[in-house]
């Protein structure tokens, strides 16, 4: 790396933990349903349970076939089905269907609906109206938290942001708030929890009332502090093309679950190949956190080290090639393997991005966060429409011109919009209504300054009622503010200096030295300031709903003070590479080891995807 | 001391006493003549029905209720039908069962909590003799009818009435008979005249008991032990048989010289008895009889009532109540006369101790040296459990403590536990209280249902005070107390509500376990619905509250709890208790003042009522999400007609919701699917649903110039856009020349370099470079460049001085171009 600790980093806490727990409670669960039967699992679920359990495992406990849930009629002749689902209705209703055409046919099966990770109320109400909730036995497998990496725990719920954000659906809350729970129980007691945004609060209190309810034992803590951050709080960050290595990857090839796929132009060959990408990964942990225009120098250098690896066999005796070949040739075989698919994979991004174009849509990018040239920006914006480069692409651009201007002016707003519609359909009019909705595509109110526009937010965030706000004012009170928040908290470094990404001195790096991420730093002056003191006006801008509570039992931590530096970060509405690799290198800058908590991994495409309403 | 064994009467090997337990506090002029008595077991509470055949309604016969020393709790005239028996349940429920085959239970209080039936032909023969019985399953109702039928009930909460089958030969009813309870089944022993019968549910079996002389005659009165495991026969000739109730084996018989029949027959066993016994009572005797074939007699003056006891029998007389029961036998060895059991010398030696006598040494030396010390002490306190009198108890268990000093390893336990329950056993024996127990009964029923039985009788400070020093866990103890007392609380009709909640608020506070949504339902029960909400305000967890708001129809307060409670689950289930609830409008109107419910439903119409939220936007007026609603549905239809309806609905909404360019947007669309209509049905083009983009790309492809022109000019598409499309296309066809005549056909609104790059990507450099000298100064250097002419960017670039551009133009050369490097760097030092 190119940069060192500061100091000793405490060691995370093991994680695999959770793994075991939620493989044990599976087992227990499919053997609650004895003999052989067939396991329907939902298509989401597919790429978690493989990371919890492999097929040998489920087929050791009497599961015949796996099929996937696809909402068609069914093959399976077993006369025991288990289904292990989401709880979305749809999938409850399609179960409905399978049950009641058996039914209509006069066989006889035993059914049985795992939830995961717990049951709605919805879906029994469903159960009922198909009148088979007799026929079928319900439980709930309590997965809620997959470790997908030594510091990355992902809840794996993608519906997260939509459901919370969007629909104003809160049932997930608990959800969140029983995972952490479930991180309490096993890894705290936390002494200092903070906070920032209305779910997150929510979360917070249903954590808490389930510590209540549940007995408390007194433990040694190994995670001190938390910090829980709604998506909304910041919406820019996930909104900007990723340029540290992991993100790249994840906009280009999507990682999911941990776990990309590289299609043939990576691989040279005809074969794509999945890797799993993680700090197992010896050449990827080295390079994920870098720049990407670090990247390709670092992978030759290592392709010339591995080179001179290779050549020690030269002038070997028989005894020492004897141990090369059973100690190092195997560790050297698998980093070439990397290496190579590495090095197959920077250039594709490279043949994908390093073209003009990507340049030129960095710089507008760079040029929104600083509030520059935007009259540019917005005919840049027009031309990527008009020349219909990329539907999401297109979207997210509007979406980060209209939150870093707070609000397009109604001109451009209409005729912007309006030549979208052109471009993709008129459909996306629904679209544009969700993105309304969340604040993230909204016209400016005429004759209203920002500053005029920052203390009418103040005024309505101060106001009590503020939470029952009709729609209209909500999205009024969503108004990003960014151009303030970013002067408030220097999240645009000056311009005017050369940045060395190679030796990165902020957290801006990540986005090529131009934008430090706001929620990353709100983390950090929260850590530093032990609160929110000092950062109301920040906090006005943001729309208030900021925690910050000291557990009672501040008495266990002294006995271990590295448990005070493991800070658990929870995103909730999901949380991006890039994120994770400004949150690594302030850890290594002030010496904190960050454990992130996502509802998912998100990126602009996902965030964009998850609010289109087009019904192509 | 001498004087505990004077009231010991020995019977075989046992010894028997018979210990006052209260002067009755009652008043009762006639005594106990003529009345129905039924007092429960466990020293229960007594019921008093006087002159129960007293039929004219000028007088009604008077029901009284008594603790068990005779502390009046409740009286009241009976109003109803003529009763034929009285009885207690488990739960200290008065069952009063009337001629006419109908059980009125009432409570301790005498108020009325419900009746049932024992069967409809009861009505017409009319219930002889009924008998209230006590099994694992409950409390029991048996009776025997006029038809001579008998017909049980096991369990009078779970009433399932069972009519048993007939007795040959029967006539009225029985000369006399028992419930049994055997083997899991209830069965009835009766006898009539010489025969003995075991009836079941499907059988009637004659029966013999074993051993019974033939002489004896036939049986008129049978008891069974508190345990159902001994049977007593009484027989016309006075033999009293006793054995076990199956009937398999004798223990004894004992000729009473009696031939009357006795009133009451009742055993008197304790567990680990040394021999079982019976106590049978005429009217001036009360008589012991056990194995051997000796008897005591006591002589009494008023009539009595036995009540039989796990561990003896209560006599009941109008003037006092005595327990007649079997010595423990701890109590024998250390009591009886020359004992030398270690307790006896333990207790001795103490004695002698507190005279200050040096003779307690030598007791105690005497015990030591057989090593029975801990023995001795064991005993003490033991037998102080089974004393009834206080001083007893005390000489006992200091004589205990005082072993004690002199033992190294011992555990105190048992000495504390003995204590402490005695203490608690003294306070309930008090008369005020009226529970007479024995320490074995108070082991039987555990120290919970005491408390509960206190708590039933109201004693709330009483049982607080035992529950806080026997130092049960609040959340079984106190905190149980307090639930019950608050819940008699809101039954207090002369309070007002506020008084009622502040006074349950400032007692209960925050004690664990106390769910105040349970009160609060009591409250509801009692029809203080105003209270049951107040109540439900100090209840913490809204998820308690919610039930029982939707119980009280208080939906919208039901639904506002929910949503406070942050649990959506919740909020659903009121929602969808609602939706079955209300009438629509109603419901909507509810959902509109709770955001989170709404969304909630919004949500779940989404995937499940599609039409529902339409109606939910249409009541609140929200045209914005009903034209959203529409546009979306315009996907569903199939039809273009329907779909473009469903379009021109939305227009109206948008309108209304003065979202004109939605509006404006939804009309083009309208228009779009018109045009796209006409040219699929003249040309098969293939277009309904594209974008106006596709749709204009999709003509262009086709060579359909002419509308796509006229798309173009209809639907206002930006200059840039067309260009951009057309530029495209023409260079993907390939159409060069067209492509030539279109770049002239006015100033390109997107520039000359989209054409050089468009042809390059096409890879026709050729006609790439028609357009190079088009383009602007300003971007010549990149066209020239684009199409690989590095003269031309170099030419370009030292002509606009432009250093950036040159270093452009120089990154892109080759060694192989030498000249042109050095010219570039030429000009570039030229500028500097």
């Amino acid at each position: 790396m190119a940069h060192s600790a500061r100091r000793d980093s405490p060691e995370l806490p093991d994680f695999s933990l959770l793994k075991r727990l939620a493989r044990d409670q599976l087992i227990y669960l499919l053997e609650q349903l004895p003999g052989k039967k067939d396991l329907f699992i939902e298509a989401d679920l597919m790429s978690p349970l493989d990371r919890i359990a492999n097929v040998s495992t489920l087929k050791q406990h009497e599961v015949d076939k796996l099929y996937k849930v696809e909402h068609k009629p069914i093959v399976s002749t077993s006369d025991q089905l288990c289904f292990l689902i989401r709880p979305r209705i749809q999938t409850v209703k399609w179960i409905c269907d399978v049950a009641n055409a058996d039914k209509a046919a006069g066989k006889f099966r035993r059914y049985k609906l795992i939830f995961t990770p717990q049951k709605f109320y919805a879906c029994d109400a469903v159960l009922e109206e198909q009148g088979i909730i007799g026929d079928v036995t319900t439980d709930e497998w309590a997965f809620y938290l997959l470790p997908l990496d030594d510091d990355i725990i992902s809840l794996e719920l993608p519906e997260f942001f939509r459901d919370n954000f969007l629909a104003g659906d809160q049932r997930w809350v608990r959800t969140a708030g029983s995972a952490l729970h479930l991180l309490h129980s096993l890894y705290g007691p936390f002494s200092k929890v903070y906070g920032i945004g209305r779910c997150s609060k929510m979360a917070y209190e249903s954590w808490r009332e389930q510590v209540e309810e549940g007995e408390q034992k007194a433990r040694q803590a190994e995670i001190g502090n938390v910090f829980l951050i709604d998506r909304d709080v910041d919406y820019v960050t996930p909104l900007c093309s990723q340029v540290v290595y992991e993100g790249l990857v994840d906009d280009i090839f999507r990682i999911k679950c941990g776990c990309v796929e590289f299609g043939a132009d990576v691989t040279s060959s005809d074969k794509s190949v999945k890797v799993m990408l993680n700090s197992q990964d010896k050449v990827f942990s080295e390079i994920r956190n870098e720049h990407f225009s670090n990247v390709f120098g670092f992978l030759s250098q290592k392709a010339r080290n591995l080179q001179t690896a290779y050549d020690k066999r030269r002038g070997m005796d028989i005894k020492q090639m004897k141990t090369f070949v059973s100690e190092e040739l195997k560790g050297l075989k698998q980093e070439h393997r990397l290496l190579s698919l590495h090095i197959g994979a920077c250039e594709s991004i490279m043949k994908k991005k390093t073209k003009q174009d990507f340049q030129e849509l960095l710089k507008t990018e760079h040029s929104l966060l600083e509030g520059f040239e935007t009259r540019e920006c917005i005919s840049y914006i027009e031309e990527h429409i008009n020349r219909q480069v990329s539907m999401i692409e297109s979207l997210r651009l509007l979406c980060l011109l209209s939150i870093t201007e707070n609000g397009l002016l109604p001109k451009d707003y209409r005729s912007l919009k309006a030549q979208y519609l052109q471009s993709y359909g008129v459909d996306h009019l629904l679209t544009f209504s969700n993105l309304r909705q969340l604040g993230l595509l909204v016209e400016q109110q005429p004759g209203e300054t920002l500053t005029v526009m920052e203390s009418k937010v103040g005024k309505l965030v101060n106001d009590k009622a503020a939470g029952k706000l009709t729609d209209a004012f909500s999205s009024l009170a969503k108004k990003s503010n960014f151009r303030a928040l970013s002067r408030k908290l220097n999240l645009v470094p000056k311009s005017d200096e050369e940045y060395d990404l190679r030796v990165p001195r902020d957290m801006a790096y990540i986005f090529s030295g131009a934008y430090v991420p706001l929620s990353c730093k709100l983390i950090e002056q929260v850590l530093e300031r032990d609160g929110w003191s000092g950062l109301e006006e920040v906090t006005r801008l943001l729309n208030g709903h900021e925690f910050a509570v000291t557990g009672n039992n501040g008495a266990d931590l002294r006995a271990k003070s590295d448990a005070k530096r493991i800070v658990l970060v929870m995103f909730l509405g999901g949380c991006t590479f890039s994120e994770i690799s400004a949150l690594r290198f302030l850890g290594k800058e002030k010496g904190y080891k960050f454990i992130v908590v996502a509802t998912s991994i998100t990126n602009s495409s996902r965030l964009m995807e998850a609010l289109l309403d087009n019904h192509v | 001391m001498a004087f505990i064994t004077a009231n010991w009467n020995p019977l075989g090997e046992a010894f028997y006493r018979k210990t006052e337990l209260y002067e009755m506090c009652w008043n009762i002029r006639d005594g106990l003549r003529d009345s129905l008595v039924a007092a429960a077991p466990y020293g229960g509470p007594i019921a008093l029905l006087r002159e129960p055949h007293r039929r004219s309604p000028s007088s009604r016969p008077q029901l009284e209720i008594y603790s068990a020393s005779g502390v009046s709790i409740a009286s009241f005239p009976w109003k109803s039908g003529p009763v034929v028996q009285l009885g207690w349940t488990v739960s200290d429920e008065l069952l009063c069962v009337q001629e006419d085959g109908s059980v009125l239970i009432y409570d301790l209080f005498g108020s009325f909590k419900r009746h049932f039936s024992m069967g409809q032909e009861v009505v017409q023969s009319q219930v002889l003799e009924a008998k209230v019985f006590h099994s694992p399953y409950g409390t029991g109702v048996a009776i025997v009818t006029g038809s001579s039928r008998f017909t049980l009930a096991t369990n009078i909460d779970d009433l399932k009435l069972r009519r048993l089958p007939e007795v040959p030969g029967l006539q009225g009813k029985p000369s006399c008979w028992v419930v049994l309870t055997q083997d899991r089944q209830t069965k009835v022993l009766l006898s009539n005249g010489p025969e003995l019968y075991i009836l079941d549910n499907t059988s009637c079996t004659a029966v013999c008991p074993p051993g019974l002389s033939p002489q004896a005659g036939s049986i008129v009165q049978m008891s069974v032990s508190f345990s159902y495991k001994y049977l007593a026969l009484f027989t016309d000739t006075g033999h009293l048989w006793t054995g076990l109730s199956h009937l398999q084996e004798k223990l004894s018989e004992v000729d009473t010289k009696k031939t009357v029949t006795p009133k009451q027959v009742v055993w008197c066993r304790r567990p680990r008895s040394q021999q079982p016994s019976v106590v049978l009572m005429w009217d001036r005797l009360l008589m012991v009889a056990g194995v051997c074939n000796d008897t005591i007699q006591f002589p009494i003056e008023d009539p009595c009532v036995l009540v039989g006891e796990l561990d003896g029998v209560r006599i009941i007389s109008s003037a006092n109540q005595e327990l007649l029961q079997e010595v423990p036998l701890v109590c024998q060895d250390i009591f009886k006369i020359a004992s030398m059991a270690p307790g006896a010398l333990l207790l001795e030696a103490h004695r002698e101790y507190e005279k200050s006598s040096q003779k307690a040494d030598e007791y105690l030396r005497e015990i030591k040296e057989q090593s029975m010390l801990g023995e001795a002490v064991r005993q003490c306190v033991e037998a102080a459990g089974h004393e009834y009198d206080p001083s007893t108890q005390k000489s006992l268990m200091r004589a205990a403590s005082f072993g004690k000093c002199f033992l190294t390893d011992f555990s105190p336990d048992h000495f504390v536990l003995t204590c402490r329950e005695l203490r608690v056993l003294n306070a309930v024996r008090e008369s005020s209280v009226g529970l007479p127990l024995t320490h074995t009964q108070f082991k039987q029923m555990t120290l919970q249902v005491l408390t509960d039985r206190l708590v039933y009788r109201q004693f709330y400070p009483l049982a607080i005070e035992i529950c806080r020093y026997l130092k049960i866990p609040d959340y079984q103890g106190v905190s149980r107390v307090l639930k019950h007392w608050a819940s008699c609380k809101v039954q207090q009709k002369d309070l007002s509500d506020e008084a009622i909640a502040r006074a349950v608020c400032v007692k209960v506070g925050d004690s664990p376990g106390v769910s105040y949504s349970d009160i609060a339902a009591k409250a509801y029960e009692c029809g203080r619905t105003e209270l049951a909400i107040k109540l439900l305000d100090f209840e913490a967890r809204s998820g308690e509250q919610v039930p029982l708001l939707l119980k009280m129809k208080r939906s919208q307060l039901a639904l506002s709890k929910a949503v406070e409670s942050g649990d959506t689950d919740l909020v659903y289930t009121v929602v969808s208790y609602l939706k079955n609830e209300m009438n629509r409008g109603d419901f909507f109107m509810t959902l509109r003042n709770q955001p989170v419910a709404l969304s909630l439903y919004r949500q779940f119409c989404k995937l499940q009522e599609h039409e529902t939220l339409k109606d939910l936007y249409n009541q609140d007026d929200d045209h914005q999400e009903l034209a959203n609603y529409y546009v979306t549905a315009s996907y569903r239809e199939k039809r273009l007609e329907g779909r473009l309806s469903l379009l021109q609905s939305a227009v109206d909404e948008y309108n209304k919701a003065k979202n004109e360019f939605a509006a404006k947007a939804t009309e083009e669309e309208m228009r779009l699917l018109r045009f796209q209509r006409k040219l699929d049905d003249e040309k098969g083009a293939g277009l309904l649903g594209l974008s106006l983009q596709a749709t204009m790309e999709a003509l262009l492809a086709l060579g359909l110039h002419k509308q796509a022109e006229q798309l173009y000019r209809d639907f206002r598409v930006p200059d840039k856009r067309y260009w951009w499309l057309k530029l495209k296309s023409l260079a993907e066809k390939e159409e060069w020349d067209e492509l030539e005549k279109f770049s002239k056909s006015k100033k390109s609104p997107i520039g000359y370099l989209a054409f050089v790059e468009v042809c390059m990507k096409c890879n026709n450099k050729y006609e790439a470079k028609k357009y190079v000298s088009k383009v602007t100064p300003e971007q010549r250097v990149k066209a020239h460049l684009a199409v690989g002419d590095l003269e031309g960017a170099a030419d370009a670039a030292i002509e606009r001085r432009n250093e950036s551009e040159m270093a452009a133009v120089l990154s892109r050369c080759s060694a192989s171009d030498r000249p042109l490097i050095d010219r570039l760097n030429r000009a570039a030092a030229a500028k500097k």
